[in-house]
Formats: C-alpha cells, sequence, structure tokens
C-alpha cells in the first residue's frame, strides 16, 4: 500500500542550522497494516508521516501509493489516499465552523468542493448518526462551532471526520498527546475501531509505550532519522512491555 | 434629515467594500489593502463605459471582472512569490493609481447625463427616495450572491481556509487556490462598491478611493461587535451584521460632521473613531476573543 524508498529530508540544507531529519527510509507497509512508531524526541517521526502526507516533500528518495508514485503530489491531491489526525487537535478542525460544517468538508476530501448546497437533511441526519456513535453526547451540538468542544472531543471527531470519505490511509501523530487519560482512552478505542471497521492501513506515531504495546500490529522504532527496529506482527505479540521499555533506556 | 438619508445611501453603496473586507480579513484571515486600488478602478470603469452610453447592465460584469482581476493578482503575488499579503496588496493599489489614471485619462469625470442604476426604475418622484429603494433591491441580492456561495460546499472550504489552513490541506483543498478566489471575490464586491458611488456621487475621481479601505474595516469591526453581541452563527445574519457595520459608521460620521466638525478633519475622525471601536473590546468587561 505504502512504500517509500529512500526517503531522505534535510532541513534547511547547507546553512549552519541544517538538519537530517530522515536519513534514507526504506518501509513497506502492506494494505491493512496498522504501524505504530515510537521514538525519541526530534527523530524524524513526524517529519516521516509528513513526507507520506505531501506536508513535507523529500530532498531525496520516492514514494508509492499501490504502486503508483505519488512523490510529486501535492499535499491537496494526496489527501486522495490519506487522511490525518494530528498532534495538536486545533490543527484537524476549523474551529468556528460547526460541526455539521466541518464534516461535510471532510465528506468531500477526495472530490470538488462546488457550488451548491450539501448540508442537508440527510447529510445532518447521517453526521448526528455518526457522531453518535462516539457516545460523547455530540449528536446533539452539531450546530455548534467546533471550537467550543474540548480538545478531546476534537480528536475524536477528527477521526470520524477521516472516514466520511473514502480513506485507504490514516496517519496518527500522537493524537491523544494532548489529551487527559480518559479521553485518550475514547481516542485510541475509536481509533483502532475505525481503522478495523474501515479496513485502513494506519500508522500511529506515540510516546505512549502502553499504546505502543496495546495497538497495532507492527512496532517501528526511530532514531536520528532512521528505522533502528521493526518488529512484525509475530513478533510484536510476543514482545513484553519491559522490553519495550528498555528500548528507551 | 436629508443629511442622514444621504448618509444611509452612500453606507449602501459602501456594503460592497464592508463585504469584501469581511471576506478578506474575517473569512480569509487576510488583511487585503487592494481596496483602494480597486475600490477606484471599479469607478474608472464605471465611469468610462458610463460615458461610453453603455447599459450598466453590461457594465456592472465588467466592474465586477475588473475588481476580480485586482484581486487575483493581489492574491497571485501572495501565494505564489511567497510575499506578504499587505505589501501585495500596497504594490497592486500603488500600480492601480496609475492604470486608473491612464484609463480616466484626465482625473475627474463627470457623469451627470447619463443613465445611471438609479435611473432605471423610477419608484417615486423623490430622487433620493428612488435612490434608497433601488438600493434596498440591490444590496440584499447581493448579500444574497455572498451569502448563498459561503453556504455551498465550496463556501464552507472558504470559510474552513482562513480558519484552519493545515486542516483544509489535508482534505484536499488547493489553498493558494482558494486563496486567490477569495481576494478576487473580495475586490470584485469593493469595485461594485466603486460602481455604485460613482453613480450616486455623479462623478468619478482618481482621488475618491484614497482611505476608503478604513471605511470597510470600520464597518467590518462593528458589524463583528453586533455578531459577537447576539451571538449569531449564521452566515446570513453576519453579512447583514457587516451590513448593519457600515450603516451605523456612516451614521455616526454624518453625526460629527452635523455636530460642526470641519470636513477636512473627516479622515481624522474616522481614523479615531476605528480605533475607538477596535479597542472598546479591550476595555469591557465581557469577553473579548
Ligand atoms: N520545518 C522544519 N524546519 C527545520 N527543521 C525541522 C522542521 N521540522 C522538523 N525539523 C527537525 O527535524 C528533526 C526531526 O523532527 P520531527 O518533528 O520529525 O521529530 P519527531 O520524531 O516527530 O519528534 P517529537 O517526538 O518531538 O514529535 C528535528 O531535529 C527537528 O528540529
Ligand atoms: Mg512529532
Amino acid at each position: 500500500m505504502i512504500s517509500l524508498k529512500g526517503v531522505q529530508k534535510t532541513f534547511n540544507r547547507g546553512k549552519a542550522n541544517e538538519v537530517m531529519a530522515l536519513r534514507g527510509i526504506d518501509l513497506e507497509i502492506p494494505e491493512r497494516d496498522f504501524v505504530v512508531i515510537v521514538g525519541s524526541n526530534g527523530s524524524g517521526k513526524t517529519t516521516l508521516l509528513n513526507t507520506i502526507s505531501a506536508s513535507v516533500l523529500p530532498s531525496a528518495g520516492e514514494i508509492f501509493f499501490s504502486g503508483e508514485n505519488v512523490t510529486t503530489l501535492p499535499e491537496h491531491q494526496r489527501s486522495r489516499w490519506v487522511a490525518r489526525v494530528f498532534q495538536n487537535p486545533l490543527s484537524g478542525t476549523a474551529p468556528d465552523l460547526s460541526i455539521l460544517d466541518n464534516f461535510r468538508l471532510a465528506a468531500l476530501r477526495t472530490s470538488a468542493k462546488s457550488l451548491k448546497i450539501g448540508v442537508d437533511e440527510k447529510f445532518r441526519n447521517a453526521v448526528r448518526d455518526k457522531v453518535a456513535t462516539l457516545g460523547l453526547g455530540l449528536e446533539n451540538k452539531i450546530n455548534q462551532p467546533i471550537g467550543t468542544l474540548s480538545g478531546g472531543q476534537r480528536q475524536a471527531l477528527t477521526l470520524l471526520m477521516s472516514v466520511m470519505d473514502e480513506c485507504k490511509i490514516l496517519l496518527l501523530d500522537e493524537p491523544t498527546a494532548a489529551l487527559d487519560p480518559r479521553s485518550a482512552e475514547v481516542v485510541m478505542k475509536t481509533a483502532d475501531d475505525l481503522i478495523k471497521q474501515y479496513s485502513l492501513t494506519a500508522i500511529l506515531i506515540t510516546h505512549n509505550l502502553k499504546d505502543a504495546f496495546r495497538y497495532g500490529n507492527r512496532l517501528i522504532q526511530m532514531a536520528e532519522g532512521q528505522i533502528v527496529k521493526d518488529i512484525p506482527s509475530s513478533a510484536k505479540q510476543s514482545l513484553s512491555e519491559i522490553e519495550l521499555y528498555s528500548w528507551f533506556m | 434629515m436629508d443629511f442622514y438619508l444621504t448618509a444611509l445611501l452612500q453606507a449602501l453603496c459602501f456594503s460592497g467594500i464592508a463585504l469584501g473586507i469581511y471576506i478578506s480579513m474575517k473569512i480569509f484571515n487576510i488583511p487585503d489593502i487592494t481596496t483602494d486600488g480597486s475600490y477606484t478602478l471599479g469607478g474608472v470603469v464605471t465611469g468610462i463605459l458610463l460615458s461610453h452610453s453603455l447599459p450598466v447592465s453590461a457594465i456592472l460584469p465588467i466592474v465586477t471582472l475588473s475588481g476580480a482581476l485586482a484581486g487575483a493578482v493581489t492574491g497571485l503575488i501572495h501565494t505564489k512569490l511567497k510575499i506578504n499579503a499587505l505589501l501585495a496588496g500596497i504594490l497592486v493599489m500603488t500600480a492601480l493609481y496609475s492604470i486608473n489614471l491612464t484609463l480616466l485619462g484626465r482625473s475627474n469625470l463627470p457623469l451627470l447625463n447619463y443613465k445611471t442604476t438609479f435611473d432605471t426604475l423610477t419608484l417615486t418622484a423623490d430622487l433620493n427616495q428612488n435612490t434608497f429603494l433601488i438600493l434596498c433591491i440591490f444590496v440584499p441580492i447581493l448579500i444574497g450572491i455572498i451569502g448563498y456561495i459561503l453556504k455551498t460546499d465550496f463556501g464552507i472550504a472558504m470559510r474552513a481556509t482562513g480558519n484552519s489552513e493545515t486542516m483544509v490541506r489535508a482534505l484536499g483543498v488547493n489553498t493558494d487556490r482558494m486563496k486567490i478566489i477569495g481576494l478576487a471575490i473580495a475586490n470584485s464586491l469593493t469595485a461594485t462598491s466603486g460602481f455604485l458611488m460613482v453613480q450616486f456621487q455623479g462623478y468619478a475621481d482618481i482621488n475618491m478611493g484614497i482611505g476608503i479601505v478604513i471605511m470597510g474595516l470600520g464597518s467590518v469591526i462593528i458589524g463583528e461587535t453586533i455578531i459577537n453581541w447576539l451571538r449569531i452563527t449564521s452566515v446570513w445574519l453576519s453579512l447583514a451584521a457587516v451590513l448593519g457595520g457600515a450603516i451605523v459608521f456612516q451614521l455616526v460620521l454624518a453625526f460629527t460632521l452635523s455636530i460642526g466638525v470641519d470636513a477636512n478633519l473627516l479622515k481624522l475622525v474616522t481614523a479615531l473613531f476605528v480605533l475607538l471601536i477596535v479597542s472598546l473590546p479591550r476595555f469591557s468587561f465581557t469577553k473579548a476573543s
């Protein structure tokens, strides 16, 4: 599904503050894999996700989705495959727009935003039903600006928004970093359910080793812009939490 | 009384600027001051075409297109050359001064003997009242069109662009293109104000746009105060509030003049008034965003 060949990223090339954020990443992620990436701060995890979504263009290397070379496709075109949940709950939603309008936009991720009014009764009901599945009581607030909700509620909605339109790849960059433990739990469970229900290929970045342990079928550790450990499904199951902790010692 | 009616008529003529600034500043979050130039451009184009006896129904589309072009150039400079929006606007505004002067061929063009929008319908004998009634048809249609656009899927993408650029890009929107279109719409509205004003005052003038952006800004800020006060979330009502802002603004200016403030000080009064309304939330005890 996703294939990275020799992907490199250097920020500020040639300047004093040059950073090699990615030093040649080769990665094959088959369809329906749920990959968890761990690694210390600054190891290049976010940059890796950003090259997949095209928020950052690689300095070298190539990226393929299902065999199609997408290396030069800009972000708004790569969104045909990719949905994202950001580390910052504020980045995934438009605060002044209602829940409904946010969902409308998400429902059009892969298609044109035309000059017709798409928010009708049918759409409204569909959103209400979808939002109700979260069990957060937000289905009665769909006309409220999404900015009035808590970070956790917004993250959960962002997740739902990502499956409003056809989605193949879901990128989660520390989706629970800003949340309290209970909201974090809701968001992670929602993510896991959606990934299974919609057969998504997913990548989750997390600093929470419990989540890294519990979710996903493959575990990757990054350090200094490289993949240093890649634990496949079978081995991940037999990995103990203690072992995982020891990676960071 | 007539004094205030004139202010009201001016406000309605300025509604295009107010809506334009609302779109660029509030919806797209871009400080666009192409306004001074595109307003004059709208006026100049109207003046020239009127004096060539073109019907207003043909002039209006040309005016909106010319305004849109000016806005699109600012948008292109801002997004493609990555130049600060304020500077991009100043550049286009400055260039437009020469363009307007070249188009007009002189600094002032009187238009008293031509058939304007305000002569197309005679609803009452009183000239000002007739103008008022025609504006009461024209301006709601303008608000209707903009409101409709903002309600569409495209409009949602527009509103989201100024609100959370990271999000809209991830949702498949080409934000550069969106901003260019947004500035084009904003400046075509501004040009429409020029179109109305020139016909209302009976002449086109090369300096008619100087400092006009402040009218739009002031109107939008008052409009926003109304929006916050009444906790308006509807798109239509927000646009109506901006129109309300334009009216309040002109009435306050008319009032200042009526109590005997020197007309030469008008721009100073305007600036101080805008300063006052901008700083008002800082002093009030209610929530300020
Ligand atoms: N836009 C940028 N400009 C310059 N340097 C950058 C930029 N983005 C990232 N970097 C640098 O690239 C390196 C990798 O950053 P990245 O954000 O990918 O790390 P990360 O693994 O996500 O870290 P964290 O766990 O803290 O989120 C860091 O040294 C960072 O300073
Ligand atoms: Mg990161």
